[in-house]
């Protein structure tokens, strides 16, 4: 039996982690022992504290980063090998961190709803019973959100950067439970919510098994988790390759659960409508963000050497996901639920990027490399989807949020500035010139080209043209329909919301005028470290 | 012949072809963007201060419009001092205000370029803007929008300043949008009159199509050269092929005939008279519309190397001096007779132009002196209107003579140097562009010719029909009178400028002074000594002047337009069927062209897209079931994914 080496710890490099774990257990704490007055501001200054730590940290770690093979890959491998903090790491975590600042704003939003956050006041109380009207009469709030959604951020943050199939498959559950939780706590519609979150948790259950399985699998091929040994398993072609391809399926099937890829999306419409909407909000971009990059660390340097074995399937799953998400969108008739959809759709054009894979030495000077596009697209599509999803909780009645998109003809008369706003994401997702979706478009569908998937990018601009059709008829509606009936109101939010919004109004804006920078930003991550 | 001769001609000049080579400005050059600056904050001030201060402004506003107009032309002079007292190989002075923008490979910086060219140009455009801005004081007086008139002035005396300072076309596109621009305005601005409106569209309309030409070439200028320098061009433009270059030079002709009303986008020039008089004068006589003839002159390092292009201007030159000069002789408005013939003598200076190397000074000569005398006898119009109660009809003039005696003689100081008589400023450049005509092609010549003989008909009907015979012809409350000071002086100024400005050309000045920009010519020897020629000129001058004498001066003008008239009168009445021309071979087409495309887009493409959205909206709805809301099925669903992705994989790897 061959010694316990004990791992040396590179702290400086994992800080971004341990501060975010860090401020979510403090949370806890807080929860514990801070009489409930304070707690509500203590627990968002707590949040914004840790994440600003840790956004100022990974700034700091990627300029220090060194730099290896030439300048093709960057960072260091952590803790014995299970955590690489790369470049493309160091990207995510920065993206994710924003996204979570953001969340965070839009958690601690109780202007719209008088008073109370859009969390149930009494989660343990049946819905309609004496006990949570009690709750509401009281004004209560669910203030355990912010550590929860601190545990899901650290989760996002190890998941791209885990570099054994171990620590990822931790990270896909650190990540998963907070959230299946936190869809549960809807202050309205709360049957709707809590159906959300047993579905999602339910289904998230039954994937991460299959990706439980597809790690013991690959282990029983490459006999190791750690993705540079089956890298090298995969080189030498050692092994039963059945055994190989069948673990390679059901993991992609776990990632491509997270990611809400056809034909695994089903869970998304349903948990994006019940989930409270900054949930969904923050949801839909970060888990977005992370899987993508855990997908992407997977394939390209597990199975980086047998690329022709997957590519196939992922074009697959590329086209289901863009016709599917696209044609179904147009028959939805509630706004989040057709947001879902569209949702979909663009992980449908993420996986065209991500398909879109060669090798280094194929790219020719000033080409964006696959790794560049994807990084570019998940970066404008979390803050767009954050954003319009931070709209749709602003138009309410007196029931709560309206999201039928019926009642939202005539909204450009009622708020020209919020329907404006929503119009402009809209116009993002559908990738329009100066925004940035169409810069992001074009950069996954040019990779995908240059790796020779043009069936698939003809797919894609065909579901973009689907896909532009229900977005503009939802602008059609706010602006060229004739309110039906008593229409809902747009209640002005309180400076965080409107922070939250205004920021993602910007970064759209700005990477479709200049998206260089951001494109620059993502080339320098370089490759993942190996 | 005529291709042979011209060819040449341009084979001998094109081994000197000068390059655009600026040296840095220093010392007083330093101040050539204020030049541009001036009348652009005098612009920003008069049309956006409104706003802040309207009463105060409406009251100095044309004081300040006057004023940043005559400051540059002050700065022009002391930089046109200074140009004189440097060598000839440092006449070229090129000043970078800022990057403009930086696209790819394309960089395009906002420079300036001041050669013996533009110093010429810069007097002319502020020199005779700024008499033009006094004269407006008088002439706009009553017209309450006054302040907002001097703001497009200025606008668009900016403008044109751009237009010849440019040292790369896309600055020189910026100046040529934005003539445009002003002059759409100012021909609008009595947007009122119906007729006024439908001129500025006009004009705007046509002139886009010249644009198309002047874009397109700049962008043929992007793609051969990389760059739309003209200093780079110049270096590079012999290394191209024929075909871009003949293309290139069609394109820029497209675009100077836009500009320049020269056939066949001429049928804007007379619409646009429906502007106030001053504007008549400063844009489309003196200044705008030789913006194509500025073109063609600065595009010298291209015209000279594609002898096609050049034979093509030279053509088109030659048709509009004659179509100008006949459509003068049958306009009883007193404004399109001018107009007509402004056409008329911008085709001189294009054929001047046309003709290489030997012709550019004298184009440019010409230029300037008809900058002179054509604005003195538009001012000198607008003052006549100006007594008889805006109306325009020289059939209801008559011995005006006697009544505004300034206007009169300044008048006829124009009317002499148009014509040509000895002496006068016009009577040395039309004779040397006659005299170049000739000696490259004969028949061109001729026709130059035959062009100087109908001017003289035109302008002499034109004079005895406003200024001579009795007063018979006036309407009942005509109460013709001299007009103010304000406006006297600046016809002054003018006419004094019309007989002298011949001087330019004592000792070959204009030649030699242009020299380090259009090159020096090999000299041809006319067929025929230059003093002949000079004779034949004034004689078919004088052939002109007798015809409308005995068929206008001894005759009784019928106060109304006899409709009893040759088929030629009618033609030239309307403008040659300029518009009838546009109409059948241009709009009618055009509007059938979509009109078909419209029945095919609800035919053909709404057919199919509706046909789409309907197919997928079907589909839509059949996958929404799908979605029936039970975990049981949505689990179901993922196992079968889970089937086909591990399948895929499996199929593609071990099949």
């Amino acid at each position: 039996m061959t010694d316990f080496v004990k791992p040396t710890i590179d702290y400086f490099e994992l800080f971004p982690l341990l501060v975010v774990f860090g401020a979510a257990c403090l949370g806890v704490v807080v929860e514990a022992f801070a009489p409930r007055a304070v707690r509500y501001g203590a627990q968002v200054l707590l949040s914004l504290g840790g994440l600003a730590a840790a956004t100022v940290s990974v700034v700091l770690i990627a300029r220090d980063s060194e730099v290896y093979a030439d300048g093709a890959a960057r960072g260091i491998l952590a803790v014995g090998g299970t955590i690489a903090v790369d470049g493309p790491t160091l990207f995510l975590w920065g993206l994710i961190l924003v996204l979570s600042v953001a969340g965070v704003l839009l958690f601690a939003e109780r202007h719209l709803d008088g008073g109370v956050s859009a969390f149930s006041g009494q989660a343990a109380a049946l819905p309609g019973s004496e006990a949570e009207r009690e709750a509401s009469t009281r004004g209560l709030d669910h203030t355990e959100v912010y550590p929860l959604l601190m545990f899901a951020v650290f989760g996002m943050l190890l998941f791209p950067a885990a570099n054994d199939l171990l620590t990822m498959f931790v990270a896909l559950e650190i990540l998963s439970l907070p959230l299946y939780l936190l869809c549960g706590l809807a202050r309205r519609r709360r049957l709707l919510s809590q159906e959300a979150a047993l579905k999602y948790f339910l289904l998230g259950a039954f994937s991460s098994g299959f990706f439980l399985y597809g790690a013991a699998l690959v282990y029983g091929y490459a006999g190791s988790m750690d993705f540079a040994d089956i890298n090298e398993s995969v080189r030498n072609d050692a092994g039963n390759s059945a055994l190989l391809l069948i673990g390679m399926g059901l993991l992609t099937v776990g990632l491509l659960f997270k990611v809400g890829a056809a034909p695994f999306q089903a869970w998304t419409p349903d948990v994006y409508q019940g989930a409270p909407t900054p949930v969904t909000a923050f949801m839909s971009a970060g888990t977005k963000v992370a899987a993508f990059g855990a997908l992407m660390r997977l394939f390209y340097v597990a199975f980086g050497a047998d690329r022709w074995s997957w590519q196939p399937m992922l074009w697959v799953i590329a086209i289901l996901s863009m016709l599917l998400g696209a044609i179904v969108a147009i028959t939805q008739s509630d706004v989040k639920r057709m947001l879902a959809y569209s949702s979909v759709a663009h992980t449908g054009f993420i996986l065209t990027g991500v398909l879109g894979v060669q090798a280094t030495g194929d790219l020719a000077v000033g080409e964006v490399s696959s790794l560049q596009s994807v990084l570019f697209y998940l970066a404008t599509y979390g803050l767009v989807v954050l954003g319009a999803f931070a709209v749709v909780s602003l138009v309410r009645d007196s029931g709560g949020e309206v999201t039928s998109l019926d009642r939202w003809a005539g909204l450009g008369k009622e708020s020209p500035v919020v329907a404006g706003v929503f119009a402009f994401f809209l116009l993002a997702m559908a990738g329009i010139p100066l925004t940035s979706g169409f810069v992001g478009k074009i950069a996954v569908f040019s990779v995908a080209l240059a790796a020779g998937a043009w069936p698939v990018v003809v797919v894609g601009i065909l579901a973009s043209i689907i896909a532009a059709f229900f977005y503009i008829r939802v602008i059609k509606a706010m602006y060229f329909d004739e309110p039906v009936g008593d229409g809902p109101s747009v209640v002005y939010p309180s400076v965080l919301t409107a922070t939250a919004i205004a920021f993602a109004v910007a970064a759209t804006l700005m990477l479709g005028v200049l998206p260089g920078p951001l494109l620059d930003l993502a080339g320098l991550a370089g490759q993942f470290l190996r | 012949m005529t291709l042979d001769a011209i060819l040449l001609a341009s084979s001998e000049a094109a081994s000197e072809i000068p390059v655009v080579h600026p040296v840095a400005a220093e010392g007083v050059f330093t101040w050539l963007w204020l030049i541009i600056a001036l009348p652009l904050a005098g612009a920003a001030v008069l049309l956006l201060g409104g706003a802040v201060a309207k009463g105060a402004l409406d009251k100095v506003g044309h004081w300040i419009g006057t004023a940043s107009a005559a400051g540059s032309f002050v700065l022009s002079l002391i930089l046109f001092i200074a140009l004189l007292g440097r060598g000839e190989e440092e006449r070229q002075i090129g000043q970078h205000l800022f990057t403009w923008f930086q696209v790819g490979g394309l960089d395009v910086g906002m420079d300036l370029l001041y050669d013996p060219l533009s110093a010429l140009f810069l007097l002319l455009i502020t020199g005779v803007g700024s008499l033009i801005h006094v004269y407006s004081i008088g002439y706009m007086e009553h017209d309450d929008r006054r302040r907002r008139f001097f703001g497009y002035l200025n606008l668009f005396v900016a403008a044109m300043l751009v237009l010849v300072l440019g040292a790369n076309y896309l600055v020189v596109f910026l100046g040529w949008e934005g003539v445009g621009l002003a002059s759409y305005l100012l021909i609008g601005f009595w947007q009122h009159k119906h007729s006024a409106a439908a001129a500025a569209k006009k004009a705007f309309v046509i002139n886009r199509v010249g644009d198309i030409g002047l874009s397109l070439a700049i962008a043929l200028m992007f793609t051969t050269f990389g760059t739309t320098d003209f200093a780079a061009i110049s270096e590079q433009a012999s290394g191209a092929s024929q075909a871009t270059l003949n293309a290139l030079g069609l394109l820029l002709l497209l675009g100077a005939c836009g500009k320049s009303a020269q056939v066949p986008l001429q049928a804007w020039l007379l619409d646009a008279m429906e502007g106030p008089t001053p504007v008549s004068a400063l844009i489309h006589a003196a200044t705008m519309v030789t913006a194509g003839v500025y073109l063609v002159v600065r595009s010298n390092f291209i015209y000279e190397l594609t002898p096609v292009a050049q034979t093509v201007v030279v053509i088109v030159a030659t048709v509009t001096l004659l179509w100008g000069a006949i459509l003068g002789c049958a306009k009883d408005d007193i404004k399109k007779a001018l107009a007509g013939s402004t056409m008329s003598q911008i085709g001189y200076m294009m054929l001047a132009a046309g003709l290489g190397v030997a012709g550019y000074p004298f184009a440019i000569f010409h230029l300037l002196t008809h900058g002179f005398f054509k604005a003195n006898m538009f001012l000198g119009a607008g003052s006549v209107m100006h007594g008889m109660n805006d109306d325009v009809d020289m059939r209801h003039y008559g011995g005006l003579r006697n009544y505004m005696p300034v206007t009169f003689l300044t008048f006829a100081m124009g009317y002499l140097a148009i014509i040509g008589f000895p002496g006068f400023s016009g009577f040395f450049s039309k004779d040397k562009i006659i005299e170049t005509a000739l000696a490259e092609n004969w028949i061109i010549g001729l026709c130059a010719l035959l062009g100087a003989g109908i001017t003289g008909f035109y302008m002499t009907r034109l004079m005895l029909m406003t200024f001579f015979g009795d007063t018979s012809r006036w309407d009942k409350d005509a109460h013709p009178h001299e007009s103010p000071h304000v406006m006297t002086v600046p016809l002054i100024v003018l006419a004094a400028l019309s007989v002298l400005g011949g001087v330019l050309l004592l000792g070959d000045f204009v030649v030699e002074f242009l020299a380090p920009v259009t090159g020096v010519a090999e000299h041809h020897e006319p067929p025929l000594p230059a003093i002949v020629i000079t004779l034949m000129v004034v004689a078919v001058v004088a052939i002109g002047v007798a015809a409308a004498w005995f068929l206008v001066g001894k005759r009784e003008i019928p106060r109304v337009a006899p409709t009893e008239v040759s088929f030629a009168t009618r033609a030239a009445r309307a403008d040659l069927y300029g518009d009838a021309i546009n109409e059948g071979v241009v709009v009618a087409p055009g509007r059938a062209l979509v009109s078909g495309l419209t029945s095919f887009d609800r035919v053909g493409v709404d057919g199919v897209v509706e046909g789409g959205s309907l197919g997928v909206g079907a589909v839509s709805g059949a996958l929404r079931r799908v979605q029936n809301g039970f975990v049981r099925s949505y689990a179901l669903s993922l196992l079968g994914g889970a089937l086909l992705v591990v399948l895929a994989l499996l199929a593609v790897n071990l099949a």
